[in-house]
C-alpha cells in the first residue's frame, strides 16, 4: 500500500485528487468482477431455463428447489459458504473467482426467470414449425426460440447487469481489493471517511449510467426484424 | 397398394372431452383427400397427430408403413425420439397462422431445415430454394424478412419452406382462413397446382368448398370425431345423404368463384369509403 503512503491531506480537494488513482485501480477489480458475474449468470441462467423446461421430473424437481433456494438466501451468506465452506472440501478458488461466481449463481438463478418469460413468450406456432420441419432440440433452441426471445429480454438483462454493478462491493468482505475496500483502507488510514466513500459512490453512479445507457444502445442496434411486444 | 395414412380405430380425448371417436381413414398414395366439418369435429385434430403435435390415446396411426407406437414406450407419444423424427420426415405441414420463423429471411426459412435436418450443402440448399420460390412465384423476395409480405405470400413462403422437406405426405391445416379475401386465391392456386403437377399425398382441412371439389379425389365430412359420410367430391356436395351433411352445407355460403368475391370485396369496400367520406 505505498500509494496510500502518498496520500495528500493539506486540503479537501487535493484528497480527493490524491487518492482518486487508487479509487480508480479498485473500480477496474470491481467492474471485472462484475462483468465475469454477469458472463457467469448469463450463461448458467440460459441453461438453468431449459433445463427447468425438461419433461423429465427428475431433472426440473432438483432444479426447482435449488434455484428457489439461490434466490431466497442472502447474497452474502452465499458468498460465506462458497468462501469459507468449499476449502474445507479442497475446492479453493482466489477470493475474486470466488465473489464472480457467488454473482453469477445468484444472478444466474434470478436470470433463469428472464430468459423462462423470454421463451415463454414466443407463440406456440414456432414450436409445431419447427416439429413440423423436424428440427433437433437444439437446434430450435439455438435458431428459433432463443434468437427470438433474447432481444426482448434485453432490458431486463440489461437491469441485472447495473444490479450486479452494485452488488459487487460486497467482495469487500471475503478481503477482495475491489473499490470498497480502497476507500476504507484510506478512511482507516487517514481517518476521513466522507471523502473516499463519498468518491466511491460517485464513481459507482457513474460507471452504473453509462451502463444503462450501454444497455439502451444495445437494444437498438440488436435486429428486431419480425419480433413483435418490445 | 398399401395406403401412405392409415387411422384405425383412433380415440382421442381432452380430459372427458372426446375429439376422435374410433376414427378410421386410409388415403392411398398420391391422393388428395379433403377434410370438412364444423368446428369442433376433430378435423385439424387428425392432421395434428399426423404430424406428431398430438398424441392419441387408442387405436393406430400409420405412415409409409410406420406405426405411431411402438409397444413397450411411455405415454404421451409412446414412441422414442427417434422414432417420431423417421415419422416427421415423411410427413409437412401447413398451418393456418403460416408460422414462418420471423427473424430469419426467406431464404433462409427455407434453406435452414434443410441443412441442419437433411444435411444438404449451402449450395444445394440455396438451389433448392430457388427453385421452390420459383414455384410459388415469389423469387424476388428472397432476402425479405416474413413481416414484409402480406398474408398470402407469407403462405406461399410456408408451402415453399414444407416442400423443401421432400415430404411425402403433406397437411393442410386451413390454409386460407387467417387471409384477407383478395389474397386467398393465389394461395390456392399454388395448392392447385402442386395437386395437379405432383404426385404427392395431400390432406387438407378447409372451408372453401368450390376449391375442395376442384382438388380433392375424396371429400370426408367428419361429425362429433367421426368420418360419417365420405366420396368423390360432386356428389358430397351436390348430393349429401346424411342429414348432418346437408345441414352443414347449408350452413355455409355457397361457393363462389373468386371473381365474384373479389367483386364482392371491392363494392364493400367502397361502400364503406362512401360512408366515411359522408360523415
Amino acid at each position: 500500500m505505498n500509494a496510500v503512503l502518498a496520500i495528500d491531506t493539506s486540503s479537501n480537494w487535493g484528497f480527493a485528487l490524491s487518492i482518486m488513482p487508487i479509487l480508480l485501480r479498485g473500480l477496474i477489480v470491481t467492474v471485472a468482477a462484475a462483468g465475469l458475474g454477469f458472463a457467469i449468470a448469463l450463461v448458467i441462467g440460459l441453461l438453468f431455463a431449459i433445463l427447468r423446461r425438461s419433461s423429465s421430473r427428475l431433472i426440473t424437481w432438483p432444479l426447482v428447489c435449488f434455484l428457489e433456494f439461490v434466490r431466497d438466501t442472502p447474497l452474502l451468506i452465499q458468498l460465506f459458504f462458497l468462501y469459507y465452506v468449499l476449502p474445507g472440501y479442497g475446492i479453493r478458488l482466489p477470493a475474486f473467482l470466488t465473489g464472480a461466481a457467488a454473482i453469477g449463481l445468484q444472478y444466474g438463478a434470478y436470470m433463469a426467470e428472464i430468459y423462462r418469460a423470454g421463451i415463454e413468450a414466443i407463440g406456440r406456432g414456432q414450436w409445431e414449425a419447427s416439429v413440423a420441419l423436424n428440427l433437433g432440440r437444439r437446434s430450435v433452441y439455438r435458431d428459433v426460440i432463443i434468437p427470438q426471445a433474447i432481444p426482448r429480454i434485453i432490458p431486463a438483462l440489461g437491469n441485472c447487469l447495473v444490479s450486479i454493478l452494485k452488488e459487487t462491493p460486497i467482495l469487500y468482505t471475503v478481503s477482495v481489493l475491489e473499490m470498497l475496500n480502497y476507500a476504507i483502507i484510506i478512511g482507516d488510514r487517514t481517518y476521513q471517511y466522507t471523502i473516499p466513500l463519498t468518491l466511491a459512490g460517485a464513481l459507482m453512479l457513474f460507471v452504473t449510467t453509462i451502463c444503462a445507457y450501454l444497455v439502451r444502445w444495445i437494444e437498438l442496434i440488436v435486429p428486431r426484424r419480425g419480433i413483435a411486444l418490445r | 397398394m398399401n395406403p401412405l395414412a392409415a387411422f384405425r380405430n383412433v380415440s382421442k380425448s381432452f380430459g372427458h372431452y372426446t375429439v376422435l371417436d374410433n376414427f378410421d381413414l386410409e388415403v392411398m398414395p398420391g391422393e388428395k383427400v379433403t377434410l370438412i366439418g364444423s368446428s369442433g369435429s376433430g378435423k385439424s385434430t387428425v392432421l395434428r397427430i399426423l404430424m406428431t403435435l398430438e398424441p392419441f390415446q387408442g387405436g393406430s396411426v400409420e405412415v409409409d408403413g410406420l406405426a405411431y407406437h411402438v409397444p413397450g414406450h411411455k405415454p404421451p407419444f409412446c414412441a422414442p425420439e427417434r422414432h417420431l423424427s423417421a415419422i416427421r420426415s415423411r410427413v409437412g405441414m401447413v398451418f393456418q397462422a403460416f408460422n414462418l420463423f420471423p427473424h430469419m429471411t426467406v431464404q433462409r426459412n427455407l434453406v435452414h431445415a434443410p441443412m441442419t435436418v437433411l444435411g444438404l450443402s449451402r449450395k444445394e440448399a440455396d438451389r433448392r430454394a430457388q427453385e421452390l420460390l420459383a414455384m410459388v412465384g415469389l423469387e424476388e423476395k428472397a432476402s425479405s424478412f416474413p413481416d414484409q409480405l402480406s398474408g398470402g405470400q407469407q403462405q406461399r413462403i410456408a408451402i415453399a419452406r414444407a416442400l423443401a422437406m421432400r415430404p411425402r405426405l403433406l397437411l393442410f391445416d386451413e390454409p386460407t382462413s387467417a387471409l384477407d379475401p383478395e389474397t386467398v386465391g393465389e394461395v390456392l392456386g399454388v395448392i392447385r397446382r402442386l395437386a395437379d403437377e405432383h404426385d404427392l399425398t395431400m390432406i387438407l382441412v378447409t372451408h372453401e368448398m368450390g376449391f375442395a371439389r376442384e382438388i380433392s379425389d375424396r371429400i370426408c365430412f367428419l361429425d362429433k370425431g367421426c368420418i360419417i359420410e365420405q366420396g368423390p367430391p360432386d356428389r358430397m356436395l351436390r348430393n349429401p345423404r346424411h342429414p348432418r351433411m346437408r345441414e352443414f352445407l347449408a350452413s355455409i355460403p355457397t361457393p363462389q368463384t373468386f371473381a365474384e368475391r373479389e367483386a364482392g370485396v371491392r363494392a364493400d369496400a367502397s361502400a364503406r369509403c362512401a360512408v366515411t367520406m359522408d360523415t
